[in-house]
């Protein structure tokens, strides 16, 4: 396939992991953060950790929006369909999260909610027009690579006059989660992180801009990568090298889409839409000031909480879930006493072990046979 | 049965009408069906025979079974419908015991209000797959059911074949060492019918590879009467049938990224969807897993044969007591292969 089979190339990736492992300096450890689920995926399937140095140590962020999302909100999204009988439309990955009670959306469909798996936003609207006398309610779920498209679909929804149709907002922020992870006591001592793998399609929008405070602010450098395996290639090598010339700057690997202001009538969009929510919680990082985006009055109408009353919910994961520390990069998916056992991508427990994109399904899925070697 | 003597004056209405509780009922509407589009279908001394059961001369020696249910929607779809698909899925159940299929039953669950238009594109399709596979359809059942207790057409059948003396092909043969061979391209009946599910239509030139395999088998038989293991990786796709595999036999399995052979249609179609063709369902593919020596002489009898044209050694069974498939990337690292969990789902973004 064009433009794809050159970013995962076996010769050049053979290339450019005898370069990382000249460069290395192998006195020392480079702990990376790898912010996003789609990295996260892109290094498990491809076995990239298998072509670096043992002194990289490439450490699974939170940036997968299933990953975070607490369990009150599925909570919440179940009340929607199963109490208030709309019909529910979200995106693949959420129909498996875990809920309160061992439910999740796909139980709750067993259990007669009409909850129905959409592609696009394009299709929720479909949904909405053709069922004039149903009450659809799109899951808005993701960073901010979605949230334009959802942008979209309201303005979309109230030119065309849909009052049957309203978002459930579930939609965070990237910069304010790398800020708490960069604020959290264990990046005092020495597992501290060295530098992070910025996201991909997230920068797409944002631009890489956003990212620079981390660089000057707590001297961390990052490097915007694509999701193909030789992006992710590139940027560790790039991090090498500032690591290793004592930089701390923002760089830009994904320079075929982009730029350092991103995106702007993205971005115009989403103001146009979006407020910044005073807090939210995400799911192992607790609750974090403005991390998080609520439609605004001036379209208060299509939003779902305010539609259906919604409360709050809050509901506390499992004792042992070591989600928290894992999406933090504290802890391995492998030092959690429930992985692999209690836990499992058929039955998961926390988060993580639900999209592809966490980091405890992608090790589960992927990687474990490195745990019994 | 008397066929110049009809019980009924009119004709089924092929081009408007709709399939009614009466069809189902056990009454003339019910024989009318039977007589119309069933028996003028599939056409055989068996069915016509009209009993409650065929009555069938088998060859001596052990007989292989199976059934499979087919709930398929769309029900048509590039490549085929669910009647080629009924036909083909059970011929390729029995044939993966090594069998030679003799023999097909049909039960139909029919849904009030189905045109009956549909249910004759569907049965002739049917009827088409078998006499092609020279596998009759020798007895069968239809049941109506009240409009919303069903998707249309379920089709459910039944085949049985006999084992040629000397072939044990079973799940549970693979040794460490034995080669690991598929008969084809994979993913193109997942991506075929995904490409016009309600919702999901994008513009695919994919088709279902919907075919019987049994002739296939036959020659790969006749080449190595030794074959370990065959299985027709469908739902859950390669990934979800190597791991049944390894977990039968308590070994594990090594295969190699570059070899597995995927489409540019289904690897595209993959990768916007957020899929991996892996997990994706074939209906006319085959694994084989064999002792080394034999995988030359299998891989040249496939690849002479139609159905095996891009037939490919995939990798190795290996020892492992966790019975992992790992597999080694077309990018030089290595990873697990494991079972498909849960449904597939795309992900986010």
């Amino acid at each position: 396939m064009k433009y794809i089979d050159e970013f995962r190339d076996a010769g050049s990736a053979r290339g450019l992991a005898a370069a990382i492992a000249r460069e290395t300096d192998a006195s020392r450890e480079y702990r990376i953060m790898e912010f996003c689920g789609g990295h996260t995926h892109a290094i498990s399937r491809y076995g990239i950790a298998d072509l670096l140095p043992a002194n990289i140590r490439l450490i699974h962020g939170p940036g997968c929006p299933v990953c975070v999302l607490p369990m009150g909100r599925i909570d919440s999204a179940i009340e929607l369909a199963l109490e208030h009988k709309v019909m529910l439309l979200v995106y693949g990955d959420c129909l498996r999260l875990p809920a309160s009670a061992g439910m999740s959306l796909m139980q709750a469909r067993a259990r007669g909610a009409d909850v129905r798996m959409v592609y696009s936003t394009q299709d929720a609207l479909r949904f909405a027009r053709d069922n004039p006398r149903r009450e659809v309610v799109f899951f808005a779920i993701g960073f901010e690579t979605t949230t334009p498209a959802t942008a979209v679909a309201v303005l979309q929804a109230e030119r065309d006059g849909l009052a049957n149709f309203s978002v459930f907002c579930n939609h965070v922020l990237t910069p304010p989660a790398i800020e708490h992870i960069l604020g959290s006591p264990s990046q005092a001592g020495d597992v501290a992180l060295d530098g992070f793998i910025g996201p991909a399609h997230v920068s797409t929008v944002i631009g890489s801009r956003p990212y620079e405070r981390f660089a000057t602010d707590y001297g961390k450098p990052l490097v915007i990568a694509g999701f193909e395996p030789l992006d992710v290639m590139q940027a560790i090598r790039m991090l090498v090298a500032q690591l290793n010339e004592g930089r701390a700057e923002v760089e830009n690997e994904f320079t075929r889409a982009v730029t350092r202001d991103g995106n702007l009538k993205a971005q115009r969009l989403c103001a146009q839409v979006f407020e910044l929510r005073e807090a939210f919680e995400w799911r192992g990082l607790g609750v974090l000031a403005s991390s998080a985006l609520r439609l605004n009055e001036r379209y208060r109408g299509f939003d779902a909480e305010a539609r259906f009353r919604l409360a709050a919910r809050s509901a506390p994961d499992h004792k042992a879930c070591e989600c928290g520390a894992i999406l933090r990069g504290s802890k391995r998916p492998s030092e959690c006493r429930l992985f692999g056992t209690a836990c499992t991508p058929e039955r998961p427990m926390g988060s993580c072990m639900v999209s592809s994109e966490g980091a405890c399904a992608a090790h589960y899925s992927y990687g474990r046979f490195r745990d019994a070697a | 049965m008397n066929r110049a003597r009809k019980d009924w004056s009119h004709p089924l209405d092929f081009r408007d009408g709709r399939v009614d509780m009466t069809h189902g009922s056990g009454g003339r509407a019910m024989a009318q069906l039977i007589d119309e589009l069933f028996l003028e279908a599939f056409d055989n001394r068996w069915l016509r025979a009209l009993n409650d059961q065929a009555c069938l001369d088998v060859p001596a020696g052990r007989l292989a079974m199976a059934t499979d249910a087919h709930v398929v929607s769309p029900l048509f779809f590039p490549g085929g419908d669910i009647g080629s698909l009924s036909v083909h899925g059970t011929i390729n159940d029995v044939a993966m015991a090594g069998a030679r299929p003799l023999y097909l039953a049909a039960a139909f669950v029919l849904e009030e209000g189905f045109a009956l238009a549909d249910l004759r594109r569907i049965v002739q399709s049917m009827a088409r797959a078998a006499r092609e596979a020279r596998v009759p359809v020798v007895t069968g059942d239809t049941k109506v059911v009240q409009a919303g207790k069903g998707d249309g057409v379920f089709i459910t059948t039944t085949g049985i074949g006999v084992i040629p003396d000397g072939v044990e092909i079973a799940g549970a043969r693979a040794r460490p060492g034995d080669r690991i061979l598929v008969s084809g391209t994979l993913g193109e009946h997942g991506v075929a019918v995904m490409a016009c599910r309600e919702g999901l239509e994008f513009a695919s030139s994919v088709r279902s590879d919907t075919a019987a395999l049994h002739e296939l088998v036959a020659a790969m038989v006749d080449t190595a009467p030794g074959i370990h293991v065959l299985r027709d990786p469908t739902r859950g796709g390669l990934a979800t049938t190597l791991n049944e595999i390894a977990r039968a036999s308590d070994v594990g399995m090594m295969i190699d990224e570059a070899r597995v052979p995927v489409s540019e249609g289904v690897a595209a179609a993959c990768e916007f969807l957020g899929l991996d063709p892996l997990y994706v369902a074939n209906e006319g593919k085959l694994v084989c897993i064999c002792a080394a020596e034999d995988a030359g002489r299998v891989l040249g009898a496939m690849r002479a044969h139609s159905l095996g044209a891009d037939a490919a050694l995939i990798g190795e069974v290996v020892a492992d007591p966790n019975c992992f498939v790992q597999m080694q990337t077309a990018l030089g690292g290595r990873r697990i292969v494991d079972w498909l969990s849960g449904e597939q789902l795309p992900r986010i973004c």
